[in-house]
């Protein structure tokens, strides 16, 4: 991983006698700030550990029927000189009354914990890293080791990543404690930063991920046309593959503008052996204010075709071998609109604390389904009813604080 | 020449060209790309979070240029 804003140790390596000149020659002003942030206490690629580091933040989640909501806490400090270690403390707090849940069974409520710690240590112009996640809700327990190792090569223009992650989850079906069984996955990274110009960065990642075990939800059903129920189908439940392996690869790259702003772009492209095929784009801009505020905004635009074994409506009951009506296989499109905003705190520092932030981040994202259609409109034939559809609102509130 | 052997050449002269490569941004030309607001990830908290939620409602994972092992939350 690597830090925003390097430390202050490996950044003297930055600071030449001609970087002095030029920053005395800039003057004061916004971008003799930014130097004295970012050059000066580092350069921002170069084999640094992250930042030390603590958020605090608040997540809501609301659409379709469901609220999630709770707190995430990340806190992250060096020590040694060479080792960087991270905590995570994270929570939902589910309230579902989805679309699937009000036609076929009853509104629910769950939490769903996750601890997490990293363990960062630097070497010459390697980083490795070592991790390990647990996460735990009553009738899911997901547990995940990973390894990684990045290096700086060509005067630190260049880094290069790989990483391995493990995971081991334990499936239960609430009400029916016969049931158990497990998903492993193996997730597989590899990465590439690169600066291309004095004002351009770029970004490639490659991502490899193989499921294996119970890999559908316990409780969602699928429908089939039955002649014999009044409403003219009934259900039975999912049956998924017991594996699955995805690739996806994106590129990303971010522009610096002259009067110290930056755009991005990214597009990603994924595929998997259940046949789902997507792609995603994305285009944003942020803009520091001189009064301590940064505003941010983002555009997202994600479509998917659907799992080649996914129906919402099949002719019979037990038609296929793997049988699915979960809108998360079928073909849709969402659509992000972000606005966002920091602002700077305690700039002459408190205590041990160097200087914080306090962010709020708005997105609404519009899903579109094409072939998943709306249950709750009733009085129409099987197969006639409208396609579903549903917008979301996610807030985040954040506080940060770097020491 | 064996084609193998040409393309083994080719890619030690190009592997030994990238050890002495000399950069062509030099460091005191990083002030822009040192600012925090070029950075990939300025908000680790944020990011891992809002891929958690995309990763819950869409078929598509991986490749968000963040670590993270996945909950596995279906």
């Amino acid at each position: 991983m690597r830090a925003a804003r390097p430390v202050a140790p490996v950044a003297a390596v930055g600071v030449t006698e001609a970087s002095l000149l030029m920053m005395r020659a800039l003057g004061r002003g916004i971008l003799q700030k930014g130097l004295a942030l970012g050059l000066l206490t580092a350069p921002a690629f170069g084999a640094v550990l992250p930042e030390d580091r603590a958020d605090v933040l608040y997540h809501s989640y609301y659409g379709g029927g469901v609220t999630i909501q709770g707190p995430s806490l990340l806190v992250r400090k060096q020590f040694a000189g060479k080792f960087s270690a991270s905590a995570n403390y994270y929570v939902d707090n589910v309230s579902s009354a989805s679309i699937d849940v009000v036609t076929t069974a009853s509104p629910y409520k769950e939490e769903r914990t996750q601890y997490s710690v990293g363990l960062d240590y630097l070497h010459d112009r390697w980083i490795m890293s070592l991790g390990f996640s647990s996460s735990e809700e009553n009738d899911f327990v997901a547990d995940t080791f990973s390894i990684g190792i990045s290096q700086d090569l060509f005067g630190d223009l260049t880094t290069i990543s790989l990483g391995y992650s493990l995971g081991d989850d334990q499936v239960g079906r609430r009400g029916d404690p016969d049931f158990a069984d497990s998903i492993q996955r193996q997730h597989y990274r590899l990465g590439l930063s690169q600066i291309l110009t004095r004002n351009l960065l770029l970004g490639l990642s490659f991502e490899s991920i193989t499921d294996e075990g119970f890999l559908n939800n316990p409780y969602r059903s699928v429908r089939y046309l039955d002649s014999g129920s009044p409403l003219g189908y009934s259900y039975e439940p999912e049956l998924y593959p017991r594996t699955r392996t995805s690739d996806a690869g994106a590129m990303r790259l971010r522009y610096y503008l002259p009067y110290r702003a930056a755009l991005h772009a990214e597009y990603r492209s994924y595929a998997d052996s259940w046949d789902i095929k997507s792609d995603t784009v994305e285009l944003g801009y942020t803009h520091p204010l001189a009064n301590g505020w940064t505003i941010e905004g983002k555009l997202r635009f994600y479509s998917q075709d659907r799992a080649e074994f996914f129906s919402d409506l099949y002719p019979r009951s037990q038609y296929q071998n793997f049988l699915a009506r979960d809108k998360e296989l079928s073909t849709f499109t969402s659509q992000t609109i972000r606005i966002g905003g920091t602002y700077d705190i305690l700039e002459a520092g408190w205590r041990f604390v160097e200087r914080g932030s306090v962010s709020v981040m708005y997105d609404h994202i519009e899903f579109d389904y094409e072939d998943f259609r709306d249950l709750t409109q009733t009085g129409l034939a099987p197969g006639e009813e409208p396609f579903y559809n549903f917008g979301a609102d996610v807030i985040q509130v954040f506080v940060s604080f770097w020491f | 020449m064996p084609k193998l052997l040409q393309m083994s050449l080719l890619c030690c002269v190009v592997a030994l060209a990238g050890c002495s490569l000399e950069p062509w941004v030099k460091p005191y030309e990083r002030d822009h790309i040192a600012d925090p607001i070029m950075s990939f990830d300025r908000d680790p908290v944020s990011s891992s979070y809002i891929h958690h939620v995309y990763e819950a409602r869409e078929g598509a994972r991986g490749a968000t240029g963040s670590a993270g092992g996945g909950c596995g939350c279906n």
